[in-house]
């Protein structure tokens, strides 16, 4: 025992072999440590959707004699919403392809296409959330239609502080070029558009198939 | 233990790989599998031709896949050694939304399922 306490390491190291991880190197670089916070915000973000979700369904059949999700929902809509997404999704990361190469023309119009898939997206959005309230079936109609509003708007949220963030970015790039505190900024913005997306394949699972199943 | 360079020892999520080849494949491949999985449910929550009852579960397991292609694929997020603060942080995420989800399901149901015995019940309930 005697042996164990005089060594300066805590824990199940064996002393002096190799890294401790407690921080005898300092702390990461920023390049790990702020994707990684942004990574624990994006994670957090999923634990306030999963809230979200199991709101929405305790309250799917809670329609108050009110439209029900068979009769509401349009899947060929929902088809053209799943894959501008993903697309997005997959062009986003093309964008960082050419960020981090240094290419200026490949990064601005990637990120161009990202922005504007996520723009299609975000007008499907909301011409169904309009055609559904001109039909009187607004989030005050029925406890469902609330939960479903507040779901999937909260997610239409996002996308559009996402748009406005992709188009802060391309002016930043272009204003300042490549640096390093641009590029995890970039970095951050790649993690937050992926998880939208993952967040839209429960939304577009568990609300619109699920929710049209005959 | 070989002495590692200090940036091996962590990666950040969504982190490009290296080569460019492997790190467009990794992207297509991603996008690929994404689309038949979506390909997949849209047309399991169409066709007559499997079991109603099972359609649901096997849309929410399709779900689950497809998101697994997109942090493995999209995000990055390996088993690899670099990784582990990245998969521990996930794991605990998971471990939270699957809490909060399930346990809500289940006690809402219950309590749905105890309120509906009786409308005498429910209409006295109702005047207080």
């Amino acid at each position: 025992m005697s042996a164990i306490s005089e060594t300066p390491t805590v824990g199940l190291t064996h002393a002096g072999s190799e890294d401790t991880g407690l921080g005898h190197r300092g702390p990461e670089s920023k390049s790990i440590v702020v994707p990684y916070g942004f990574w624990l915000f994006v994670l957090s973000d999923m634990i306030l959707f999963s809230a979200l979700f199991a709101t929405y369904a305790s309250l799917v059949h809670a329609t108050d004699g009110g439209p029900t999700t068979n009769q509401l929902f349009d899947r060929s809509l929902v088809a053209i919403e799943t894959i501008a997404l993903l697309v997005s999704s997959f062009v986003c990361g093309l964008a960082m392809i050419a960020a981090k190469r240094g290419n200026m023309l490949w990064t601005q119009g990637w990120l161009l296409v990202t922005g504007l898939l996520g723009f299609v997206f975000l007008s499907i959005e909301l011409y169904e959330f309009a055609s559904m309230i001109g039909e009187g079936a607004g989030p005050q109609r029925s406890a469902f239609l609330s939960a479903f509003f507040t779901l999937v708007g909260c997610h239409g949220a996002h996308v559009t502080a996402g748009l406005l963030w992709i188009g802060t970015m391309m002016a930043q790039i272009w204003a300042k070029g490549f640096r390093p505190h641009i590029m995890r900024r970039l970095l951050c913005l790649s993690v937050f558009w992926h998880a939208l997306d993952i967040i839209w394949v429960a939304i577009f699972t568990i609300v619109y198939l699920i929710g049209t199943l005959p | 233990m070989t002495e590692r360079e200090p940036e091996a020892l962590n990666v950040a999520p969504g982190a490009p790989h290296d080569s460019m080849i492997s790190e467009t494949m990794a992207y297509v491949i991603g996008l690929g599998l994404a689309l038949i999985l979506t390909g997949i449910s849209f047309w399991a929550a169409s066709t007559s031709s499997l079991w109603g009852p099972g359609v649901a579960v096997g849309l929410v397991v399709l779900a689950i896949a497809q998101m697994g292609v997109h942090l493995v694929f999209f995000l990055h997020i390996t088993s690899g050694p670099d990784n582990t603060n990245n998969v521990l942080a996930l794991a605990f995420g998971v471990l939270i939304v699957f809490l909060v989800m399930v346990g809500t399901i289940w006690i809402m149901a219950h309590m749905n399922a105890n309120m509906g015995v009786s409308p005498e019940l429910m209409n006295l309930q109702m005047q207080h």
